[in-house]
């Protein structure tokens, strides 16, 4: 798009938004599985753009070192699950578990959350951020209840009620927030803008501001997954389908938590507003212990991995609740690692399950017989979440518990003793069933592996050598966030 | 600006909270979407009146949404669909009315509480309406909590939008875009809600959010 009159913040907008109108129009699916993948690829391509031209704020739209991070994050994931989904989406048509009607919907849906989320990430505007993650919410709550059985409508029921209360409670931080900044900035739209409001936190009420912190913690920590506001989470995963859950534990989770990071940065610039970081570390430690512990009595493949999701997030909320240029640091990569990874364990679980016809991980033993690669790719993943060398995931973890030691020795015995039993329960499962002897269903496989491996290549590449472009790039952003 | 405007303002609000009670405790469904009308009906009169005292005129839109919208389009959908599922006479609540009230006096207590000292500096239209409107939405989170019954979840939950509506609109000069969005987004919702209602009823010939939960993942 290098030459076109349109610049790429607002490319990576339009492009889902028209590829959202054209998918609901088109009938074909394998047409429309194309489309998909290639209005995802275009988005991503914008979004790259974004790391050499850098648009100026506007009243709308604005772009900085952080939400370049996210948003390239999301149109990547975004991209490669396109991918994934073109050839899960088609085994799921064979089998009868969806129509071709639901088809056109659910892509259509797919390209109109990608411009929710995208739009949540580039929004100069505290309102507007609000609106798209309210449109990414919905959109994804419809996808979660697309196969239409008891599982799946629960699922989108609970999902819904929970995530509207959440949003709204998060709505009501966001006047909150303007009620702050209306004495100060004045009256009028100017009030909700996100770079005048940062300019100018440090003269706002703080009773106020510590007060809507509140609200859009419990709003917005709703939608990020942080226990105890979890209970949709492990659902939502475990009955959409597949692609879903990726895009819901890769990227809405983050679009949820860099709401809320842009909220903490206006708490941070005000002196008389309490810490928001202790808020967030005991929250993220919450979420840690809790889902560690939950991942043990798990019988759903998908659900377990939903639980691992809290987990993993309780780490990056707990990171960015200690701050400081090396907690930032760590909880920005523990976030990119994390959503690489993820991705590609729900990528492959797809595969997985639907060669085996059944999500319960009782009937899955012995994958690395009966199925190679799928096997394989599956141990690799839970070993790059579970944190081990050489992996990514197993770096950023060191860096937050490393710096964690060095500030707050008790935290930090907390945190590995979470991490702890999450690898644990992580080891149990994946030995039960990658190795053994295969049961089930053994027949071929058609998978599409290229996004698997492509994940699994970032994150390891990730853990043995960081190039110090993204170092910079990094620590910049974590400066930036205080 | 003269004392009445204050004393209307309060008074509206101070109305929505009271309808936010009487529905804590109506046992039949019929008579919960009356309130709810009630309810939309008063956040709509609300709302024109901050209008009307801000010389705000876009804020008569939303009062006009939250009229036509929420005080007769969707209480009149429920009621067709209650009809049909022939549960209007019947409703079920989890904890004691009793016990629901005193909840509610509690929140009510605790909105004061939080709001009032925080927002000193405020506005004092602004201050009281938002402390006001923070008892609706926590109402209305009670009210979501308390039922299990589908569409009362939907009540309680438009109860709750109604208590952002108003906090919304208390705050002076508070930006258009935000109000029709808000309005909006409760269209989508809506209809969301609609549809999922069809499709409980298609699968499970019942709105018992609680029938629902024998098919969870996990407790067979």
């Amino acid at each position: 798009m290098i030459g076109t009159p349109v610049p790429p913040e607002a490319a990576v907008l339009l492009v889902p938004l028209a590829a959202a109108a054209l998918l609901a129009l088109l009938p074909g699916y394998r047409l429309s599985a194309r489309i998909n993948v290639v209005a995802s690829a275009l988005s991503l391509l914008a979004a790259a753009q974004l790391l050499f031209h850098r648009p100026g704020a506007g009243a709308l739209l604005f772009v900085d070192d952080l939400n370049v991070v996210f948003i390239l994050l999301n149109t990547l994931v975004g991209f490669t699950t396109s991918v994934f989904s073109a050839s899960y989406i088609g085994h799921e048509l064979e089998i009868g578990r969806l129509t071709r009607g639901y088809l056109r919907f659910y892509h259509a849906m797919y390209q109109l959350m990608m411009f929710g989320m995208n739009l949540a990430l580039v929004a100069n505007n505290i309102g507007l951020i609000w609106v798209a993650v309210e449109l990414a919410t919905l959109t994804t709550v419809l996808m979660v209840g697309i196969y239409r059985t008891h599982e799946a409508l629960e699922a989108a029921w609970k999902y819904f009620i929970l995530g509207s209360v959440g949003i709204a409670l998060a709505l009501f931080g966001t006047i909150l927030v303007y009620l702050a900044a209306q004495p100060v900035i004045g009256e009028g739209p100017e009030a909700m803008v996100w770079t005048a409001l940062i300019g100018r936190a440090a003269e706002f009420d703080p009773a106020l501001l510590n007060l809507a912190f509140v609200f859009l913690l419990l709003g917005y920590g709703t939608k990020v997954g942080l226990a105890p506001l979890h209970a949709w989470l492990p659902d939502a995963h475990a009955e959409g389908p597949t692609p879903i859950s990726a895009v819901l534990s890769g990227l809405l989770l983050n679009v949820a938590l860099y709401a809320l990071l842009r909220f903490k940065m206006l708490l941070a610039a005000n002196p008389g507003a309490i810490a928001p970081g202790p808020l967030m570390v005991a929250l993220g430690l919450v979420s840690l212990v809790f889902a560690a512990f939950m991942l043990y009595r798990r019988r759903d493949i998908k659900r377990m991995f939903a639980y691992s999701s809290i987990e993993h997030m309780g780490i990056i909320v707990f990171a960015f609740g200690m701050a400081g240029p090396l907690g930032n640091f760590a909880g920005l990569l523990h976030m990119t690692m994390h959503s690489l990874t993820k991705s590609a364990i729900f990528f492959t679980v797809g595969h997985i399950a639907q060669v085996k016809g059944t999500q319960r991980i009782a009937e899955i033993r012995g994958l690395t017989e009966s199925h190679p690669v799928l096997g394989w790719s599956l141990v690799a993943g839970v070993a790059a979440i579970a944190g081990l060398p050489p992996f990514g995931v197993f770096m950023s973890e060191f860096l937050v518990v490393s710096s964690t030691f060095a500030r707050a020795p008790l935290l930090a015995l907390v945190l590995v003793l979470g991490l702890l039993i999450g690898f644990g329960a992580l080891l149990l499962r994946v030995t039960g069933l990658a190795f053994g002897e295969p049961v089930g269903r053994t027949g071929p496989v058609r998978a599409s592996t290229l996004p698997i491996f492509v994940h699994l290549a970032l994150v390891l590449v990730a853990g043995l050598w960081l190039p110090p472009g993204v170092v910079a790039w990094f620590q910049n952003v974590a400066r930036l966030l205080g | 600006m003269p004392k009445l405007y204050f004393d209307v303002a309060h008074t509206l609000a101070g109305s929505l909270v009271l309808l936010s009670f009487v529905m804590l405790y109506q046992r039949r469904l019929g008579a919960l979407l009356n309130v709810l009308a009630l309810h939309a009906a008063v956040l709509a009169l609300s709302v024109a009146w901050q209008a009307h005292i801000q010389g705000a005129p876009h804020l008569y839109i939303t009062a006009a949404i939250a009229l036509a919208f929420k005080a007769i389009v969707v209480p009149m959908a429920l009621r067709r669909m209650i009809v049909l599922l022939g549960i209007h006479r019947e409703i079920e609540t989890v904890t004691g009315i009793g016990l629901s009230m005193l909840a509610g006096i509690g929140l009510v207590a605790l909105s004061m509480a939080v709001m009032l000292p925080v927002t000193a500096g405020a506005d004092p239209v602004a201050r009281e309406d938002i402390a006001l409107a923070l008892s609706v939405v926590l109402i209305g989170l009670l009210l979501m909590v308390t039922r299990r019954n589908a569409v009362s979840q939907v009540v309680g939950f438009m109860s709750l939008e109604n208590g952002i509506v108003l906090a919304a609109t208390g705050a002076q000069g508070m930006p258009l875009v935000v109000e029709i969005s808000v309005a909006f987004s409760i269209l989508i919702a809506f209809i969301v809600i609609g549809i999922f209602l069809f499709r409980i009823r298609e699968r499970f010939d019942t709105v018992d959010v609680q029938a629902l939960d024998r098919f969870r993942g996990e407790r067979r």
